[in-house]
C-alpha cells in the first residue's frame, strides 16, 4: 500500500481550462507522480473516494445540486481544498447567468433561442438531471476553501509551486507573475 | 513662494510644499501610496478612500489632507493594507469584475491593486448586481458592471474636457453614473479623443474596436506591480 500523499480533482462548472492547465507542467507530471497518488479525479477516471486525500483541486463553481454534492464529498474526503482557477473562486464565465433569472435563461436555451430545435416545446425536467441552481455559486460560498488560486487559467507555474510548497509543508509564497486573474 | 514642509512616511523623512496634499508629496519623494479615485490631472475626490494613510494616529484619505510639519503618516503598516485589502475585496464583489473577458485587463488599476494588496480571492460574498451597458456612443461603450463609482470620468469631463458629460445619480447602492442626456452617451457631446476616455482606472469606458491589441505579457502591469513607476523615482534618489 502506497504512503504517498494523495490528490484529488474534479471539474465542476468549468471547462476543464484548469485541468489541461495543471497538464501543462510538463514533464513535471513525472516527477508530481512519484510525490502523490492520485485519487478521485477525472485523470485517471477514478470515480469515486477509496481514501483520505491529502489535497482535493477543485475546478468550476457550483451550477447544479451535483456540483453541490461533488463539491461537500471533496470536503469531507480532503485536508486541504484549492479553489482553482477564476470559475472556482467568483464563478467565472458560468456566473453570467447570474444577472438573468433563471426562467430566462431556461426559456433561451430551449424554447426562444434563435437557434432552438425542440418540437416538443419543453425544457428538459428528467429526473435523473440534476436540479439547476437559481444562480451560479464560487466554491468558497459552498465549503469552506483553503487556499484560492485564480486565473482563466491559473498558469502551471503557479499549480505546480502551490503542489510543491503543501507537499513539502512550507508557506506559499507565489511570486507577483503568478498571481493573475485573467 | 511656498514654505517647505517636514514629515515622516513610515519613519522616511519626506519635505512636502505648503498647500500639497500627502499623496502628491508621497509621490514626489518616490513612495507610493495606492489610489483609485486620485490621478494627477484632477481635483481630488476622496471617494475610494483606498489611499487612507495614518495621519498622528487617526485615519485620513491620503489624496485630500494636506501635509503638515512634524506629521508622522503611516502607510505600509498591517492594518492600513488590511483596510486597503477590504476596500478592495469589496469593490469586486459589489460589480461584474470578470477578469478573464474584460479588455481592460493587464492594464486596469482596480486589477492591479488587487495583485500588489495579494488578494486571491474576495472574502465577501459576490453581489452579482444587474448593471446596464451603453453602447449609443458611436466609438465609446460604457459598461456600469465595471464601474467602480471614483468618478474620474465625471471630473475629467469638466476639468480637462470643458465639458459636462457625465453626473452622479442616486445615493447609496442606488448611486450610478449617469449622461447628460436621456437617450445615453451618444447623444452626449462626448467625444473619443476626450480625456475622460483614458482616465477611467477599469474597463467601464472603453474604446470601441481597438480591444485586446496588447498581447498578455505585455500589459501595463502584467511583470511589475502598481506603483513601481512611482517607488523607481525613490531608488534613483538614494
Amino acid at each position: 500500500m502506497s504512503t504517498k500523499p494523495k490528490v484529488a480533482t474534479t471539474s465542476l462548472a468549468g471547462c476543464f481550462g484548469c485541468h489541461m492547465s495543471l497538464l501543462d507542467i510538463d514533464d513535471r507530471i513525472l516527477k508530481l507522480i512519484e510525490l502523490v497518488d492520485f485519487n478521485k479525479s477525472p485523470i485517471n477516471d477514478i470515480k469515486k473516494f477509496t481514501d483520505r486525500c491529502l489535497v482535493g483541486i477543485i475546478e468550476g463553481g457550483c451550477s447544479n445540486e451535483e456540483n453541490v454534492h461533488v463539491l461537500q464529498d471533496f470536503r469531507k474526503h480532503c485536508d486541504v481544498i484549492i479553489a482553482l482557477g477564476d470559475c472556482a473562486t467568483m464563478g467565472g464565465l458560468p456566473a453570467m447567468r447570474n444577472h438573468v433569472p433563471l426562467k430566462e435563461c431556461l426559456e433561451e436555451a430551449y424554447l426562444k433561442g434563435p437557434t432552438v430545435y425542440n418540437p416538443g416545446g419543453k425544457v428538459p425536467g428528467d429526473a435523473e438531471l440534476p436540479l439547476i441552481l437559481d444562480k451560479v455559486y464560487p466554491c468558497q460560498e459552498v465549503v469552506k476553501v483553503d487556499l484560492f488560486l485564480p486565473g482563466c487559467p491559473p498558469p502551471a507555474d503557479t499549480i505546480w509551486q502551490a503542489l510543491v510548497a503543501l507537499l513539502n509543508n512550507k508557506p506559499l509564497e507565489l511570486p507577483y507573475e503568478l498571481i493573475k486573474y485573467d | 513662494m511656498s514654505a517647505t514642509i517636514h514629515f515622516t512616511i513610515d519613519g522616511v523623512e519626506v519635505t512636502g510644499k505648503a498647500g500639497q496634499t500627502i499623496l502628491q508629496a508621497a509621490s514626489e519623494a518616490g513612495i507610493y501610496i495606492p489610489r483609485l479615485c486620485a490621478h494627477k490631472d484632477l481635483t481630488p475626490h476622496g471617494s475610494c478612500r483606498v489611499c487612507t494613510v495614518m495621519v498622528n494616529g487617526r485615519p485620513q484619505a491620503a489624496c485630500t489632507q494636506p501635509v503638515s510639519d512634524g506629521a508622522i503618516v503611516e502607510n505600509e503598516t498591517a492594518e492600513i493594507k488590511e483596510l486597503r485589502r477590504n476596500l478592495v475585496e469589496m469593490l469586486f464583489v459589489e460589480g461584474n469584475h470578470y477578469c478573464m473577458f474584460c479588455e481592460k485587463s493587464g492594464n486596469c488599476e482596480l486589477q492591479a491593486l488587487a495583485y500588489r494588496l495579494g488578494i486571491q480571492a474576495p472574502r465577501y460574498p459576490y453581489f452579482f448586481p444587474q448593471r446596464a451597458l451603453d453602447a449609443t456612443h458611436p466609438d465609446i461603450f460604457i459598461d456600469h458592471n465595471r464601474c467602480i463609482l471614483c468618478g474620474r470620468c465625471v471630473r475629467a469631463s469638466k476639468e480637462l474636457d470643458g465639458k459636462n458629460v457625465f453626473q452622479f445619480i442616486g445615493r447609496g447602492a442606488h448611486k450610478r453614473v449617469g449622461f447628460n442626456a436621456p437617450d445615453g452617451l451618444g447623444h452626449t457631446d462626448a467625444a473619443v479623443s476626450d480625456r475622460f476616455v483614458s482616465i477611467c482606472p477599469v474597463g467601464a469606458i472603453l474604446k470601441k474596436r481597438v480591444g485586446y491589441a496588447i498581447p498578455v505579457g505585455q500589459r501595463l502591469f502584467d511583470k511589475r506591480p502598481i506603483g513601481s513607476e512611482i517607488e523607481a523615482r525613490r531608488a534613483k534618489g538614494k
